[in-house]
């Protein structure tokens, strides 16, 4: 058994499945760092992965392999506009922000199956796509044996998420509109008092989070599924929240903790490669990433540092 | 002063009668841009729970288990915790109420009662598990029992296919006769529609949730610590139990629900590929009721008329099942949002307000 492709095999999965949970706690990132609670990611992954492949569809056969990318891009934006009754709700009407996001997860995923149903003749998910992200390859490096496979060989949107990372850790602690931002969070009060308006950035904030966590929705309905159905997200939006929580609303800490929930699920396809759901029910496998997540939110004892701000509507009123 | 709470009190009425409504309409603007007659479409669901005797009493087999997880969901606001796991519980509480239903001969006033029981050990115990990890170690309620609702899926199609489910099948044995809690003669005069004492049970659950909270001291304290961490603290209540206590109560309701889900409507435990739903709805459920036992039942009420009725809209007007949920989201989102509801609400204050002078 050739240990060194296995592993080469895992890390290259990781990946993958790790892309969209990047995406989806970067998004978490920004509203929270507002402080505006955003349990509706798992809601906004879904509008996310039903426009992506409705979209493609409608435009895979006139523009072939450039179909992905606007339906990707799209995604985006129809996730920005899918958060703004969140921002709405929660920055003006000032209501309970964990509420109103559960509003919106219903919202989508009954909206997403309904037009899927208008959409498709009834049918209760998209029909496969002919056109998806394929995965690239970076020139030379993808050569390297081993490492090559594992880390140059992924598909696009998993270099975007990279890239993403660093962007946002870039916007968030070096650039004034991240000052901003996280100083909204964590005393919006003395925010106002210097002049940024608090509104505004939560705005701002909370559609963003709704973009980039529908770019990670996408990212499942154009990569690894090919397809929408009701089935397509299960659950990764409230992971994404976790992994956000777990890597300390910090952009590389989300992104560890996305990358530890995606071996999660590259173990799972692996131990059903290896023949082992003989000796270890399937059950248990599908399991894993959801005890691995309760597992470490217990180890983390009264270390998590939420920004202060968060949960709270800011009043201009109330001392 | 009395005026000022007259105010109020409409108010907590009206501002859940009017999010219903805008619920409604915003179900019926999706439904004119999905090119369907929404006037067509909410009389079919009407016609469709009023028109036959078995629909209406399928109508009240699904009002029952929302009113159990409404339950759930409300108690546990009240001691300020997010029950968002009630559909983990409640599944549990299918799990306990199978393996009791099916492992044991026993006589039938002592078979059935047992399984409830378990039912409800079951989900108090899986929701305690939530309220553990918020006590001890300060983790987030609500994305513990979100896991734990996807752990309760997978445990449950584990230990059916493992111990209940003959070879090639989906679905366990039949439960015994002798647990079930079907009501064989009123089901009749229902023309066989599944009904069952479960609905008896949960209107005794809803009178438990009023004493408990209103009546004895423990139900004080719960409240206290919803209303006040801090300062039940500081009166030397302990607010970790209270938390613990609070999840196991809510957990319990939610397992009964399961429970007779199994005794008396299905009498079999299948294999689940996608959450059951009605923990989740059960969050709508109590969000519309106000967290009070009476406005539960009345939501349950409501969203058992729309979720059942549903059904009659895909048949009488084409409209997919799923607008229903549409609608339901509207409904909480209006209902947490309620300063949007209270600019349409307002006229109607201000015009009582006026009459009255």
């Amino acid at each position: 058994m050739d240990w060194g492709l296995i592993i080469s095999n895992l890390v290259h999965d990781t990946i993958v499945f790790s892309t969209a949970l990047i995406f989806a706690s970067l998004g978490g990132l920004y509203s929270e760092r507002s402080g505006v609670v955003n349990i509706a990611l798992e809601g906004m992954m879904i509008i996310g992965a039903f426009t992506g492949a409705v979209l493609t569809y409608a435009f895979q056969d006139s523009l072939g392999p450039l179909a992905p990318w606007i339906g990707f891009i799209l995604a985006g934006v129809a996730g920005a506009i899918f958060a703004l009754p969140h921002a709405v709700a929660s920055v003006t009407f000032k209501a309970d922000q964990t509420v109103s996001g559960v509003a919106l997860n219903f919202l989508a995923a009954g909206l997403s199956v309904y037009l899927t149903k208008i959409i498709f003749n009834g049918a209760g998910q998209t029909t496969t796509l002919s056109s998806v992200f394929t995965k690239w390859s970076i020139p030379v490096l993808h050569d390297i044996p081993y490492l090559g496979h594992a880390i140059f060989e992924a598909y696009p949107t998993s270099f975007l998420a990279f890239i993403a990372v660093f962007f946002t850790w870039y916007l968030i602690f070096k650039t004034p509109f991240g000052l901003r931002l996280r100083a909204v969070g964590e005393h919006p009060r003395a925010a106002d008092t210097v002049g940024i308006n608090v509104k505004k950035m939560r705005y701002t904030a909370v559609m963003i989070s709704g973009a980039l966590a529908a770019l990670g929705g996408a990212t499942i309905s154009l990569t690894t599924t090919s397809n929408f159905s009701h089935n397509t997200v299960s659950g990764q939006g409230f992971i994404a929240i976790a992994a956000l929580i777990f890597g300390k609303w910090h952009p590389a800490g989300a992104m560890g903790a996305a990358l530890f929930f995606g071996v999660a699920q590259a173990i799972k396809s692996l131990v059903q490669i290896f023949g082992l759901t003989k000796y270890i029910p399937t059950e248990f496998i599908f399991m894993l990433p959801y005890v691995l997540t309760i597992l470490v939110m217990a180890g983390l004892v009264g270390r998590s540092s939420a920004p202060a701000a968060l949960g709270k509507p800011y009043d201009t009123g109330s001392r | 002063m009395n005026k000022v709470i007259a105010v109020f009190t409409k108010e907590s009425f009206l501002v859940p009668v009017v999010a219903i409504i805008l619920g409604l309409l915003t179900g019926a603007i999706a439904m004119l841009a999905g090119g369907f007659n929404p006037i067509q479409a909410y009389m079919a669901l009407i016609e469709k729970v009023f028109g036959s005797a078995y629909n209406f009493g399928e109508t009240i087999r699904q009002i029952t288990p929302l009113i159990f997880t409404g339950l759930a969901v409300a108690f546990a606001f009240r001691t300020g915790l997010f029950n968002i796991g009630a559909e983990g519980q409640f599944i549990v509480g299918m799990i306990a109420a199978t393996t009791v239903g099916v492992s044991f001969d026993l006589p039938a006033y002592i078979h059935a009662p047992l399984a409830v029981i378990a039912g409800a050990v079951a989900g108090g115990l899986w929701g305690s598990i939530a309220g553990y990890l918020k006590a001890a170690r300060g983790v987030n309620e609500v994305i513990t029992s979100i896991m734990l609702n996807w752990v309760a899926l997978y445990l449950a199609n584990w230990v059916m296919n493992a111990f209940f489910i003959p070879t090639g099948q989906q679905r366990s044995e039949m439960i015994k006769e002798s647990s079930m809690i079907t009501i064989t003669w009123l089901s009749q005069m229902f023309d066989s529609a599944r009904l069952h004492w479960g609905t008896l049970i949960a209107v005794l659950a809803a009178i438990f949730f009023y004493v408990i909270l209103w009546k004895t001291k423990s139900g004080y304290e719960l409240r206290a610590v919803g209303l006040n961490p801090h300062a039940s603290e500081y009166a030397g209540m302990n607010v970790n139990r209270n938390v613990v206590k609070a999840m196991f109560i809510g957990g319990m309701f939610a397992g009964i629900g399961g429970a007779c889900e199994i005794l008396g409507v299905f009498h079999y435990q299948a294999i689940m590929t996608a959450q059951p739903g009605y923990g989740f709805d059960g969050i709508a459920v109590a969000l519309i009721g106000g967290n009070t036992p009476l406005g539960v039942v009345l939501a349950a009420i409501l969203f058992g008329i729309l979720t059942f009725g549903a059904a009659g809209m895909k048949f009488g007007a084409g409209v997919p099942v799923e607008l229903i949920r549409v609608v339901i989201a509207s409904v909480i989102f209006f209902v947490a949002a309620h300063g949007i509801v209270k600019i349409f609400v307002k006229p109607i204050l201000q015009k009582k307000k006026e009459g009255g002078h």
